[in-house]
């Protein structure tokens, strides 16, 4: 592989232009993956806003903080934002973007001038929440079911669909862009069994990304032409069916949740390998697993419908299914214990934070086997329950995950190295914030507290374990602040990190950090396995800051 | 530099066309191609789900589906496709004529191809414009398939819809008719819907053309690269295809000998 | 269980203990599971971390480890889906003979009918051990009928009839939630299902469930059953204006001459075609099934007390009717 030797002005994809135009209208990968972080870290807080005001207002049971019309748009709004603004794009546009390229050996994605073209669509489709939140928000839950959405709901019903739906176009060409570039770009040796798994991850999440998101957005076109034109195609007294619109939903937004733990999985793949200093073990079982994932997460989307009115036999089927598509998840999650195993283990920040995730997702997977399983579901189903579950594979799954790596990457993406020390405590506040936020919802909804539940006077009992669960949210939002500060200081102050500063493979640490706008001198020539990492030199030799 | 880095330095010298980022026109050109076949294959779930709804409404409300469809015009309807399917053939000459580097007539095809889409539009503007003076907009105050103008129930259609066998209870024959009225509606939002979205697209596809037929006519598109063409011809064909669906599925649900 | 800090609620239904043994099995698998893992990984990282001149050992894989940790696992998840499925099958199967009861929700308040004609607002009396099958629909949005204390819930759907069906087994009143949101009281649509031993329950079921007079209730039964449409106060309906009707002489359309009393009133809700008054066409719908004696003693009662009221001002449909609940 080519090599370059550091020097200390080199020119980097930063310094290459400057103002503001040569970011505005870059077409560099790696630019507009910073644009991303910028806009995605800004979403993350609005939607972290709104889960404030939640968790304030159910600090006591009667609902005297906010009005139940206030409260019911916090909790819609946050999980809109979260899960179309935040979560679904935020590991693909940030890390996708800027690694995908160099991980395989190419210059740039295949269309740089459509990646661009993604981040301007997703702003323009948050300008428009934006204005939604700001004119007076929308109170339908994330999920906008029918008839409520679109005949009953007083809100900003289609400004909000609008701009999910506009946001998907986003989604729908980042996906593009990384699977015709994983197919097409690849340098001279890198072939599809030598690819990172984080690359193998993004493949499987793009082609979710390019066969569903499309369904959401028909979905909400209609529902937008409902409210608008007075059709009828959801409103039964008019022969219309609301079960539709469910069906039509979750065909997309059950596949999203995939879209949004598969990128983090792929994460978790790099860093346990470069901190156990060893190839993956069972590399072909995990990606294979990445790409079953998708293609079984299709087939299951009525396991959110299973009192819905479905008939039982369909419940039985997509019961059936549903189980399916949990074991290639717990195959990644032995593979990667077993990475561990006779490994030489360091407990960096990233190491930390994808530990928490192997943890904590093996804890939000087994929950999903009790949704899963009908006998259960019908009890759990619309409680608090479902809220931990869904929480803990995206909290302490994709989110974890997109903390640990874009701490393992900071050092190529900015040339800095964080505090290691505060990256440290940042992740153990995190994990012991989050458990403490969720771990009680799962009583609450075996005790059977409903979902979406503004006030619950009448039920003083529950009032315990929810004073818990605001309790640790003040505790995660504290470890969700750090990082925003020390790896703010890093920018100035950081050590600097040189080419590779965890010994770790890969093509993208064989260039500079921060890296150069075409990302390699030479076109690098592969004629290595992934996570060789018997052949790369010991971190202690390569200055790791402890 | 190296052997392979120093002959795709030529290359990107020799060839303005080939973008910095790739390492010569072939890849470009295949990395163009797969694009716009995962472009259309969302666009397929994008229609998908519309046809989805279609098709379990028609299941459900088969009778009412049927004389909704009646209704559409079956000559212009045929008229259209035939439009459409010659577009489509007019792009593949000019893709032909770009291949054998005839630029005159990569113009003329273009052209042809911009006029039978506009023609199609056009149609599709008449025909919508026939839906409206027949009171069959759903969205309006004055939908009526009942009486008037727009009337599904004349002739067979009554006894298909089960309408003589209730012309003794004045109050059935109102509720059934009010069924009549809400079920034609789902069929005429849907049409409007599917053939809205579908037009929209033409547009779009009318405005690509438009660029391309430009750049043709200054003369981009050689035998080695006429790849912008190409793709917008796999676009155009799309759009074609979808039609291809939406015909039989929205024009010929149960036509039959004189209704 | 623990009394104080409760991790489940009680179990008031024939499903409850399987469903809880269910949960058990999965939270113990689930437990053994997570510890184990989270064990490996401490254990690892503690065996196995990084020191000096020990080098990390580079493992492929191993194509039986693979199969082994996918079909066990699957094993198990065929197991927990099987368990489930017979649960689920034997909810969603009533049994023939389970007595019915109707409900409508709306924003927000749920609306319960027995057969014999008691109407309850939020609040559901049943026996104990005996099979009830609820009927429901929405009269707007998508609510939901959840009694945890059952382990039970289904939507209820606008347009179409749900069913959900339980066997009661500890008298008690057990809370009732909407548990699907429908708006800006979602919260607020709760209630009670107030279970009662055999003998309460009858005293309940004969006691009435509306407090005030007959004619109060048969005002509430006039305007929910719609009668109001057409026999209206204010200006000519399609049916007689029936102020000051009761105990005067009606002329009938084949020219009969009778009087309006008790059974003039109680026929002509029950079979309305046999006395058609002399002007009216024959289009009033029997009632036939749908109103229990109870409620025909109120409504004769409704009718009697308009005598003493003026016109217009009798019971006048003020308000929107409440839509009528299908009949059993």
């Amino acid at each position: 592989m080519a090599t370059t030797a550091v020097t200390v002005e080199r020119k980097n994809y930063i310094n290459a232009e400057y103002g503001i135009r040569s970011w505005l209208f870059t077409t560099d990968h790696k630019r507009i993956a910073l644009l991303y972080l910028v806009s995605i870290t800004a979403m993350f807080f609005v939607g972290g806003f709104f889960a404030l005001l939640i968790r304030l207002e159910l600090l006591t049971p009667a609902g005297d903080l906010l009005l139940a019309d206030t409260y019911n748009k916090m909790f819609s709004m946050h999980g809109q934002v979260m899960v179309f603004f935040f979560l679904v794009p935020s590991i693909p546009a940030t890390l996708g973007n800027f690694l995908i390229p160099m991980m395989i050996g190419a210059k740039d994605l295949a269309f740089p001038r459509i990646n661009l073209l993604s981040w301007y669509i997703y702003i323009a489709a948050a300008l428009l929440y934006l204005f939604c939140i700001i004119t007076g928000g929308v109170d339908t839950g994330w999920t906008f079911y029918t008839p409520y959405s679109s005949l009953f709901s007083n809100t900003h019903v289609v400004e909000a669909g609008l701009a999910i739906f506009i946001a998907g176009f986003s989604s729908i060409l980042t996906g593009l862009n990384f699977v015709v570039t994983i197919h097409r770009m690849r340098a001279p040796g890198m072939t599809w069994s030598r690819l990172p798994l984080f690359v193998w991850a993004h493949y499987a999440t793009s082609i979710i990304m390019l066969l569903g998101t499309p369904v959401i957005a028909i979905t909400l076109v209609l529902v937008v032409l409902e409210r608008t034109l007075n059709l009828g195609i959801f409103d039964p007294s008019r022969g219309g069916d609301p079960v539709l619109f469910q069906h039509l939903f979750w065909f997309y937004s059950h596949p999203a949740v995939y879209i949004m733990i598969l990128p983090s999985m792929g994460i978790i793949s790099e860093i346990v390998t470069c901190y156990s200093r060893k190839r993956a073990f069972g590399y072909t079982a995990i990606a294979i697993s990445s790409i079953a994932i998708a293609v079984i997460g299709f087939l299951v989307w009525a396991h959110h419908m299973f009192v819905a009115g479905i008939s039982l036999y369909s419940a039985l089927v997509f019961s059936f299914l549903s189980y399916l598509v949990a074991v290639p998840s717990a195959i990644k999650v032995f593979n990667w214990t077993a990475t561990m195993y006779k490994g030489s283990v360091s407990f960096s920040t990233p190491m930390l934070y994808a530990m928490g995730f192997i943890g904590l997702f093996t804890i939000g997977g087994l929950t999903g086997l009790f949704l899963a399983c009908l006998g259960i579901d019908v009890h759990v189903h619309d409680t608090y329950f479902v809220i931990a579950h869904f929480h803990y594979v995206m909290v302490g799954g994709a989110v974890l995950g997109y903390l640990g790596g874009i701490h393992f990457w900071w050092p190529k993406i900015t040339g800095r190295l964080y505090p290691e020390g505060w990256g440290r405590t940042a992740a153990i506040i995190v994990f012991i914030g989050f458990n403490l936020t969720f771990f009680p919802q799962f009583i609450l909804g075996y005790l059977g507290m409903p979902r979406r539940y503004w006030d619950y006077s009448h039920m003083p009992e529950w009032q315990a374990l929810n004073v818990l669960s605001t309790a640790g949210a003040s505790i995660l939002a504290v470890g969700y602040l750090l990082p925003m500060v020390y790896l703010f200081w890093s920018l100035r102050y950081g050590k600097l990190a040189g080419d590779n500063p965890w010994s770790a493979t890969g093509l993208e640490w064989q260039t500079a950090s921060p890296p150069p706008t075409f990302n390699f001198d030479e076109t690098p020539i592969v004629t290595c396995e992934a996570y060789e990492y018997d052949k790369m030199p010991l971190p202690e030799e390569v200055n790791l800051e402890r | 530099m190296n052997d392979s880095a120093v002959a795709e330095h030529t290359e990107h010298e020799n060839r303005p066309e080939l973008r910095h980022h790739f390492a010569d026109v072939e890849q470009q050109r295949n990395a163009a191609s797969l694009g716009m076949w995962w472009f259309l294959g969302t666009e397929i779930m994008f229609f998908g789900g519309m046809f989805c709804g279609y098709l379990i409404y028609r299941r459900v409300y088969f009778p009412e589906f049927a004389v909704a469809s009646r209704s559409l015009s079956l000559w212009i309807g045929t008229f259209n496709t035939t439009v459409l399917i010659c577009s489509s053939l007019t792009v593949v000459m000019a893709v032909r004529a770009a291949q054998l580097g005839k630029r005159m007539l990569q113009v003329k095809m273009l052209l042809l191809t911009l006029l039978f889409g506009l023609a199609f539009l056009g149609i599709k503007g008449y025909e919508w414009r026939e839906k409206y003076v027949e009171h069959h907009i759903p969205t309006f105050a004055d939908y009526n398939v009942i009486r008037g103008e727009g009337s599904l129930i004349k002739g067979d259609n009554a006894k298909f819809l089960g309408l003589d066998k209730l012309q003794g209870d004045p109050v059935k024959l109102r509720e059934r008719e009010a069924e009549i009225q809400q079920r034609t509606k789902i069929f005429y939002s849907l049409y409007f819907a599917l053939t809205g979205m579908h037009a929209l697209h033409m547009v779009v596809g009318v405005g690509i053309f438009t660029v391309i037929t430009i750049m043709a006519w200054r003369g981009k598109f050689t035998p080695e690269y006429h790849t912008p063409l190409e793709i917008a011809g796999l676009y155009w064909h799309f759009v074609d295809i979808v039609w291809i669906y939406l015909f039989p599925l929205l024009y010929l649900i149960d036509r039959r000998p004189g209704a | 269980m623990f009394d104080n800090f409760p991790l489940w609620p009680a179990s008031a239904s024939s499903h409850s203990l399987g469903v809880d043994l269910l949960y058990s099995f999965l939270v113990v698998l689930s437990a053994v599971m997570t510890l184990l893992i989270f064990a490996v990984i401490v254990i690892f990282g503690m065996k196995y971390r990084r020191r000096h001149g020990r080098q990390a050992e580079q493992i492929h894989g191993s194509i039986i480890l693979e199969i082994v940790w996918s079909v066990i696992p699957l094993g198990i998840f065929f197991v927990i889906f099987g368990w489930g499925a017979v649960l689920y099958f034997q909810m969603r199967t009533p049994p023939r003979d389970a007595e019915e009861i109707y409900v409508v929700g709306k924003q927000w308040m749920w609306k319960l009918q027995h057969i014999e004609g008691q109407r309850e607002i939020n609040e559901l009396h049943v026996p104990v051990n005996r099979d009830i099958k609820l009927i429901m629909t929405s009269q707007d949005v998508i609510h939901s009928f959840f009694v945890p204390e059952f382990r039970l819930k289904q939507d209820v759907l606008p347009g179409r009839y749900t069913t959900l069906w339980f066997r009661a087994t500890r008298p008690g009143t057990y809370h009732l939630f909407c548990t699907q949101y429908c708006g800006t009281q979602h919260s607020g649509m709760i209630g009670d299902v107030v279970v009662m031993k055999p003998t309460d329950y009858q005293a309940w079921m004969s006691g009435g469930t509306v407090t005030g007079s007959l004619a109060q209730n048969g005002q509430s039964l006039f305007q929910q059953l719609g009668c109001s449409t057409c026999h209206r106060f204010d200006v000519q309906g399609r049916g007689p204006n029936l102020t000051g009707v009761f105990g005067k002489p009606v002329q009938l359309e084949d020219g009969r001459i009778v009087t309006a009393d008790e059974n003039y009133v109680r026929e002509s809700i029950l079979i309305p075609a046999a006395k058609v008054v002399s002007g009216f066409k024959p289009i009033m719908p029997s009632f036939q099934g749908q109103v229990s004696e109870d409620q025909l003693n109120e409504l004769v009662a409704y009718v009697k007390s308009l005598n003493q009221q003026p016109a217009g001002a009798a019971g006048g449909p003020t308000n929107n009717p409440s839509p009528v609940v299908p009949a059993p």
